[in-house]
């Protein structure tokens, strides 16, 4: 009796932490296209990263751990560190990398001060902080999943009424302006987007690791198919399977982070993808290499046969 | 009279800069309607720069620029545009005919999906450009003449009075630049104003009826048969130019 009674309640833990990261493997998979698409997969890490201080000073100025301040804090910090890296480009010679790369340690850093800061002062209230570094699916409750399946839901809506305006701005910027698009606005939305996606993996999968949540999926997805539409769903599938086999990993083991265990499962994914995709698989990209050598074989057998025969 | 008057693009006093390196230099440029004009100049003579701030791509630090006698943003659903061939990811994820369809997305406006009526009309400018074999063809498995080809079918879509075209002959085959010239010459016998960017002195008098010479300043512009002289070419190049006229 008593036994049952806590099979369920674990039952019930991990069916939320898995839905949980099925959404959030969904979202950031789905938007990472994107990102991958515009070769963007840098800005992910440095959102990531930029967001920590944010939910240190949410903390801070509210002394509440309600995930939707926390996210807010971290949404905030992540899109003033984009703001700033774009900044940085325009109004100096700086190269993008390098004012990532600045950037994103400047607010890390800043954002590792915070939390130790936190730390010391022993608020009862403050355990709990430091998942935000390597995540801890473990601690996803329901209000959580709550949070990150309505700004979640609305984030994929979004992609999904502009979808023409983001595809034409990923393919061809310039174009885009030339008809009247104001690609400043969608750039905007989609960093936007992004900074979404990140903030609401943060719990879960840490500000170290996130930005692989944005990467892998679709990077995979990109070597089944040729069509937009269909690489961002199979991208939020893969995130979803990532998510769910790497929470659910490290929720059976105490003490595992989630977030090396999710990026772990996406490795396998983008792996499986490089090498055995169709088309684009490094398999069938051997096999056709043969059979290319092979019919090049006999053409060349045929073109010196040919002269031979006429000599005769 | 005053119909004669009309200029198709009228440049005004354009001068355009990075940082603090001029571009464009003062530049002042008439095109009258129906005509097929060439671009020409030097490597880093402003050439695509010109056509960006023609289409406000890019912001003048002076100057003026008019679409038959109106600013460009009134007059962005006349004007058609060919970027680079080299400025997009050709293994974007999408197929010939959603490349061309685009054209339409300006007409559209926000939102607004493409349909059936956008699709027949991208149907049809691939049949101008003779890809409407390729229409479902992923844009990664593309020659560069296809790619070219691509691109001109999609500002066909876009139904213009006037077109800008960066370089549409860069890294085609010979069949392709003369499908394309052929293309052009239609366009203008249908009226339509055609300003190319172009790198190959020795066709210029071959394909277009007005050329502008460019190197930052505009040395000149006018008919080819007028402006496209030795003195005027060397002045351009700075008398690096191995083109001789027979």
């Amino acid at each position: 009796m008593e036994n049952l009674n806590i099979l369920n309640r674990l039952d019930y833990t991990l069916m939320i932490v898995a839905v949980g990261a099925a959404l959030l493997g969904t979202v950031s998979g789905a938007l990472g296209t994107y990102a991958v698409l515009r070769r963007q997969s840098l800005l992910g890490d440095a959102i990531s990263h930029a967001a920590l201080p944010g939910i240190a000073i949410a903390f801070l100025l509210t002394g509440s751990k309600t995930p939707l301040i926390l996210v807010l804090g971290a949404a905030i910090a992540g899109w003033l560190g984009t703001l700033l890296i774009m900044s940085v480009v325009r109004l100096t010679r700086i190269k993008y990398d390098s004012a990532l790369g600045i950037v994103l340690s400047t607010f890390f850093g800043f954002g590792l001060v915070l939390h130790t800061l936190i730390q010391r002062t022993g608020n009862a209230n403050q355990a709990g902080l430091d998942t935000f570094l390597f995540g801890q699916a473990a601690t996803i409750l329901e209000r959580d999943v709550w949070t990150i399946g309505i700004l979640g839901g609305i984030a994929i809506i979004i992609t999904f009424v502009f979808w023409k305006e983001l595809k034409l701005l990923v393919f061809d910027e310039g174009f885009a302006a030339s008809l009247g698009f104001s690609t400043r606005a969608l750039d905007i939305l989609l960093t936007s987007l992004l900074v979404i996606a990140i903030v609401l993996g943060l719990q879960a999968v840490g500000a170290v690791l996130m930005s692989a949540m944005l990467v892998a999926p679709a990077v995979a997805a990109r070597q089944w198919t040729n069509r937009l539409s269909v690489m961002m769903l199979l991208a939020g599938g893969f995130g979803a399977l990532a998510g769910v086999s790497g929470t659910i990993i490290s929720s059976s083991a105490t003490r595992i982070p989630t977030g090396p265990t999710i990026v772990l499962c996406a490795t396998v994914v983008v792996g499986f993808s490089i090498v055995f995709a169709a088309n684009r698989g490094l398999l069938w990209d051997r096999m056709r290499q043969r059979r290319n050598r092979r019919n090049l074989k006999m053409e060349m057998d045929g073109l010196f046969k040919q002269p031979q025969q006429g000599d005769d | 009279m005053q119909a004669l008057e009309t200029k198709a693009i009228e440049v005004t006093d354009l001068t355009v800069a990075y940082q603090d390196k001029p571009v464009l230099w003062d530049i002042d440029l008439d095109v009258p309607p129906g005509v097929l004009l060439s671009i020409v100049g030097p490597n880093g003579a402003g050439k695509t720069t010109l056509i960006k701030a023609i289409l406000g791509l890019v912001r003048p630090a002076a100057g003026n620029v008019l679409i038959y006698d109106k600013p460009y943003e009134m007059q962005r659903r006349i004007v058609g545009y060919v970027p680079q061939r080299g400025t997009v990811d050709w293994d974007f994820p999408t197929n010939v005919l959603d490349v061309v369809m685009m054209g339409r997305y300006g007409a559209l406006g926000w939102i607004r999906r493409p349909g059936r009526q956008e699709r027949e009309q991208a149907l049809y400018a691939l049949e101008k450009v003779g890809m409407e074999a390729y229409t479902t063809r992923q844009i990664s498995q593309l020659s560069g003449g296809q790619q070219q080809r691509v691109f001109l079918a999609r500002a066909l879509v876009q139904d213009a009075t006037v077109y800008l075209m960066d370089e549409p002959f860069q890294g085609v085959d010979a069949t392709t630049e003369r499908a394309i010239v052929t293309l052009l010459q239609e366009l203008r016998a249908n009226g339509k104003t055609v300003v190319v960017v172009h790198h190959d002195l020795q066709t210029v008098e071959d394909y277009f009826d007005w050329v502008m010479l460019l190197n930052i300043r505009r040395i000149a512009s006018g008919p080819v048969t007028e402006i496209f002289t030795p003195e005027n070419l060397r002045e351009t190049y700075g008398g690096r130019v191995a083109f001789m006229k027979e």
